[in-house]
């Protein structure tokens, strides 16, 4: 779950956008492209197609079950909307090195998966 | 919480691609076991084991089709029941008579699930290294 306190601020377009201690948004709504893109620079990844399409993968998923996917659900659902080449784990480990589920999650605006290693 | 309880000497080190069999006996409303018996369920098969579900008694009624957020605001367990074939769970029996003392039939539930008669199910339930009831 997403945690309400507010650990710092980014700034997009001259917006401040509060994120929670682990990085996550404060308020999913603040979600936009822009805010993506400053998240992934603000960790150091550059965003490219391969990582928006799975951003769009993971926005998609947790408007239909309501919930952020950890790494099982993420490879399946990944494989069901993208292809099975792509819906594996090292695939995810390559775009999002570190933990895929989490990081991905984070820059897609999602609260922080619940059970996930 | 539900209770656990291990059929003969459980390992849970030698368990990785055992089964775990969740019970659901509750409804979506008047309580949060049925989400609290959801989230083990997810749990267990987010670490790689390989869960099935049985809903049983009042428990049926979580599987009615058409019931959205709750008057509470909370989130509806239906998303939840639709994100379980994400997490490979498709292993869904029903009681069979609460089925029909519910006055529900196949057509009104929101997943594929197999009605099993008491005696079907005792069998499975005893057959299942770890049980957790809900």
């Amino acid at each position: 779950m997403a945690s309400k306190s507010v650990a710092r601020y980014l700034t997009v377009n001259g917006q401040q956008v509060a994120l929670d201690p682990e990085g996550y948004l404060v308020d999913l709504s603040d979600w936009s492209h822009a805010v993506a893109q400053a998240l992934a620079v603000d960790e150091g990844l550059l965003l490219t197609d391969e990582h928006w399409e799975v951003i769009e993968v993971l926005r998609n998923f947790y408007q239909r079950f309501e919930s952020a996917p950890p790494m099982r659900p993420l490879v399946k659902f990944v494989g069901q909307q993208l292809g099975a080449d792509k819906g594996r784990s090292i695939y995810l480990m390559t775009l999002f090195p570190g933990s895929p589920a989490k990081r991905a999650a984070r820059l897609a605006g999602l609260p922080k998966p619940a059970n996930c290693l | 919480m539900g209770a656990v309880s291990m059929n003969e000497s459980f390992d849970l080190n030698q368990a990785a691609d055992t089964q775990v069999l969740v019970i659901l006996r509750h409804g979506p409303q008047g309580g949060s076991l049925l989400r609290e018996g959801l989230d083990a369920a997810l749990v267990a098969a987010a670490f790689g084991r390989n869960v099935s579900l049985v809903f049983m008694g009042e428990g049926v009624m979580a599987l009615c089709r058409g019931q959205d957020v709750d008057a509470l605001g909370q989130k509806a367990t239906a998303a939840t029941l639709e994100m379980l074939q994400m997490y490979d769970i498709t292993d869904v029996r029903v009681e069979a008579a609460a089925m029909t003392s519910m006055g529900l039939s196949e057509d009104d539930l929101i997943l594929p699930v197999l009605p099993l008669p008491a005696k079907a199910l005792a069998t499975v339930i005893a057959a299942a290294p770890l049980v957790l009831t809900f």
